[in-house]
């Protein structure tokens, strides 16, 4: 046994899902007692990392060592035995027990649970939860406890289940402002009593306030490890999406034509009435790409969907190809011309379980080129579907083989394939290119800039900070369903767009200053 | 204080592909494109449902070859027989069509049996209402009734899920109990036959109220009427805008709506064929085979044809086979009475069948691998 400053060291992590590397590579290594943030975008590597520590995934290869002994761990209860607890983004509680029986579940040895017994327990776990300053109701069910107390009630049972090691899963994403300052104070009385703790988020300035050191993950690979007093938020903020890629794709300068659409102070209220769109204004011109960037979360999600008609939006106006509109359904939009190529494309794009013909008539069986009199024309949509997947270069066995099959590349090709034979004036594409290798990366963006020749508008909402540095004609940085910023193409540096990210106006460095200090 | 155990759902996923010791040197992969189970799962859960079946008819101290074999001979072997077995696949075989294409959108109505039940007060509430029509009117306007009753029935248990999320399963279940007493009710209250000696029923209905029967026995139009639903109902699934809607929304319901599908309307308009399909079994039943409402009208029709409908993965042309299998099963299961088996055998061999079923439905889409 060697002794190391690290109570965790993982290296050369590598874990593969199906042809999707999720961990490249990886080496991690926490210290004892320090407050180690994970940063990275969504579908990073970091909660395969994470789940690697707790047992969920096992490593392909690489090594994990914990207090300097090498281990492996095979299951959430091995993990738990190694002293790791998870705090986990979803809550692992029963709803209808109290706080002290979900704590409790699942606990072995004394087959007679009496009043004492019960009494006794109830004692240690307030006991417990009073030593950290975690307090919760703990004889209601855990439905009636806020959220907040609910991640309080998750804390206590893996510090009751030994744990010294806490991995918060996102956290703070659940979480009012007031609980995310009471969270912080907790992992702080945390830290003050030797525990170690690992955050994972994408949430910059928690990052600053809280973490001792800061790990950034990119595609599955680790960027870079450093002190938190050594880095700053922009920097951090461009860590996180990238470096450049996709070189060599031509980009002709056009000049826009006639608008459209335009939106005026466009407010989108949330079921839980949070203001998720937040009063915007913005114009998307012929022959222009306009790219959405922003940290997740901050208002993109909502802006797709209401402009796609899954959502009603609350006020504003949008006026698209010179006519109103009030908030329209979906079928409408499809008729008018707006695509979208949605966030998840299995999830809400595509149906993995039928076949090639199927899935592109979804936006065009309703025309009478596809369907005559209610009956849909078997033979010439064969056709053209065959013609389509032979102009979008979709890899398939057959037409009727469920997509489901066919690798990423080839299933957001279909979804181009589809969205762009309704010949759009107005492309929504969400995080296009998620998930996809150089390759299909890079017919996605050419698929894009097809589109912009022809006229089309396209709103190109992306994490990634590159794709929509070099694709967009105008960016948009949106922060907290607001836009923080407009910049032209090549106006602005990444350093300055991350700044915009982060919430701060450009070249603002003192208020980036006070607002961290919680 | 340290915690062992912690129940986790997904350890149960690490423990069936841990390395830790391997005896059995095969792991089970799971197949998540795959929405339905092989097209050979309905015959092998037959065959495995009877072998089941066959301990049972062991331990009665019966050779299990002999009952079935009498079984067959008792459904199929004779005119008799076969006419029996068309009349208890004809309500099975439109309960079915009812029920699949409800599922085909996830919508689990198991409601047929209270659907068929009201289809059969429908059409029954005409010739206690209307005593004096034009004869020739009666089956159409009694027919109309029933399907009409059905697909009321139907939205009882559609308006709730799309307006209030309510839980289709339990509405169009508990709705069974309902329209069982509301029968109840009548044919042991006001529309009891004054002239029955008690027995709880309507009036025989008239000549012109009854469907004509086939060749002198029991069997009779309806199967028109079943065969008809299934022709059109497969040329609608297959063949128009509404059926391709109807499997994107099956297929995957957040790509439908993304494609401008709307789900509810597509609920709404589902259950009342469902409903109506299940009340025109009903209504064939009483002016067909019964010739009066009386007391228990279905033996379980409306949940049996749940069986009918997954024997053939929903597929309406599949239906006629299975329900004349299913039907052939209850007639069979009569004859193996006069050999000594308890009457319930047959319900035994169904409840095994559908058992079978759904367990080779979820196992087929498991893969056994070698591991290294």
């Amino acid at each position: 046994m060697t002794s190391t400053p690290f109570v965790i060291e993982m290296k050369d992590i590598v874990k593969k899902f199906g042809d999707v590397v999720a961990s490249d590579h990886v080496n991690f290594q926490v210290k004892k007692g320090e407050i180690h943030a994970l940063l990275g975008e969504n579908g990073a590597g970091k909660s395969t990392i994470m789940s690697m520590l707790s047992g969920i995934y096992r490593a392909d290869s690489g090594t994990i060592s914990i207090d300097g002994r090498l281990v492996k761990i095979r299951s959430p209860k091995e993990s738990l035995e190694l002293g790791i607890g998870m705090v986990h983004q979803n809550f692992r509680l029963v709803d209808t027990l109290t706080a002290i029986e979900n704590i409790i579940l699942g606990e072995k040895g004394n087959k007679w649970r009496g009043p004492g017994w019960m009494k006794k327990k109830t004692k240690d776990i307030e006991d417990l939860a009073e030593k950290y300053g975690l307090t919760f109701p703990s004889s209601i069910p855990v439905w009636q406890l806020s959220i907040g107390e609910q991640q309080r009630v998750e804390i206590v049972k893996t510090l009751y289940r030994g744990a010294e090691i806490i991995i918060f899963d996102e956290p703070t994403s659940v979480l009012t402002p007031g609980e995310v300052e009471q969270l912080l104070l907790t992992m702080k009385e945390l830290k003050r009593h030797g525990k170690t703790m690992i955050i994972t988020t994408h949430k910059l300035k928690e990052v600053m306030a809280i973490a001792d050191r800061i790990s950034v993950m990119r595609k599955g690979k680790m960027i870079v490890e450093t002190l938190k007093e050594e880095t700053t938020i922009e920097e951090l903020a461009t860590l996180m999406v990238g470096q450049g890629f996709n070189e060599g794709l031509q980009i002709e300068t056009m000049p826009p034509g006639k608008p459209i659409i335009e939106v005026r102070n466009l407010v989108v209220e949330t079921k839980e009435q949070i203001r998720a769109i937040n009063d915007i204004d913005f114009a998307i011109y012929e022959h222009e790409i306009i790219g959405i960037a922003g940290v997740a979360g901050n208002g993109q999600k909502e802006l797709a969907e209401s402009l796609t008609g899954l959502i009603p939006w609350s006020s504003g106006e949008v006026i698209f190809d010179a006519e109103q509109l009030f908030s329209p359904k979906v079928k409408e939009l499809i008729d008018k011309g707006i695509a979208h190529i949605p966030e998840n494309r299995m999830k809400s794009g595509l149906s993995g379980s039928l076949g090639i013909v199927d899935n592109l008539l979804m936006k065009s069986y309703r025309t009478s080129k596809r369907a005559k009199f209610g009956l849909i024309n078997k033979k010439e949509n064969n056709q053209w579907a065959k013609q389509l997947i032979e102009q979008f270069d979709v890899r398939t066995p057959d037409l009727i083989s469920p997509v489901g099959q066919l690798s990423g590349g080839n299933q957001q090709k279909l979804l181009f394939a589809r969205e762009v034979d309704i010949n759009p004036k107005l492309m929504i594409a969400v995080h296009p290119t998620q998930g996809l290798d150089v390759g299909a990366t890079r017919a996605v963006h050419e698929m894009l800039l097809q589109l912009r020749s022809a006229g089309s508008g396209v709103l190109l909402i992306s994490e990634d900070l590159d794709e929509i540095m070099q694709l967009s004609d105008r960016i948009l940085v949106v922060y907290n369903g607001r836009i923080n910023g407009a910049v032209s193409r090549g106006q602005a540096s990444k350093e300055e767009i991350g700044q915009l990210m982060a919430g701060l106006s450009r070249k603002d460095e003192a208020a980036y200053e006070s607002e961290v200090v919680v | 204080m340290s915690q062992k155990s912690s129940f986790d759902p997904l350890s149960i996923e690490i423990a069936k592909n841990s390395n830790k010791s391997r005896i059995f040197p095969y792991k089970l992969e799971f197949d998540a494109h795959k929405k339905t189970g092989s097209w050979w799962v309905p015959f092998l859960s037959i065959l495995v449902a009877l072998v089941l079946c066959a301990i049972f008819i062991v331990l009665n101290g019966m050779n299990p070859f002999t009952v079935y074999m009498k079984m067959l001979q008792g459904a199929f072997g004779s005119t008799f027989g076969i006419s029996e077995t068309i009349v208890k696949a004809i309500p099975l075989l439109l309960c079915g069509l009812g029920v699949a294409v409800a599922y085909k959108i996830a919508i689990w109505n198991i409601g047929a049996e209270g659907q068929f039940i009201l289809g059969a007060i429908g059409a029954t509430a005409v010739t206690i209402f209307l005593p004096n029509l034009p004869g020739a009117l009666y089956i159409p306007i009694m027919i109309a009734a029933g399907i009409a009753a059905g697909a009321a029935w139907g939205l009882f248990t559609a308006v709730p899920r799309t307006h209030f999320q309510v839980n289709e399963l339990i509405t169009s279940l508990m709705l069974n109990y309902v329209a069982i007493l509301l029968l109840d009710y009548l044919v042991y209250g006001p529309w009891r036959d004054p002239a029955g000696f008690n027995f709880p029923g309507t009036p025989a209905f008239t000549p012109f109220q009854l469907l004509a029967s086939i060749g002198g026995t029991r069997l009779h139009f309806g199967l028109v009427f079943a065969l008809l639903a299934v022709i059109i109902l497969a040329f609608f699934l297959a063949k128009t805008r509404w059926g391709y809607e109807l499997r994107i929304l099956g297929a995957n319901p957040i790509a439908a709506q993304n494609a401008g599908i709307k789900i509810n309307k597509h609920i709404l308009l589902v259950m009342m064929i469902s409903g109506g399909l299940a009340g025109l079994a009903g209504a064939i039943e009483v002016s067909g085979v019964a010739g009066r409402l009386m007391y228990g009208i279905s033996p379980g029709y409306g949940y049996t044809a749940i069986i009918v409908a997954w024997l053939a993965k929903l597929n309406p042309w599949a239906m006629i086979i299975t329900s004349l299998f299913i039907g052939g099963l209850i007639v069979g299961g009569y004859s193996v009475q006069t050999i000594g088996l308890p009457s319930s055998f047959s319900s035994m061999l169904q409840g095994a069948i559908l058992f079978c079923l759904i367990s080779g439905e979820m196992l087929s889409r498991y893969r056994l691998k070698r591991v290294n």
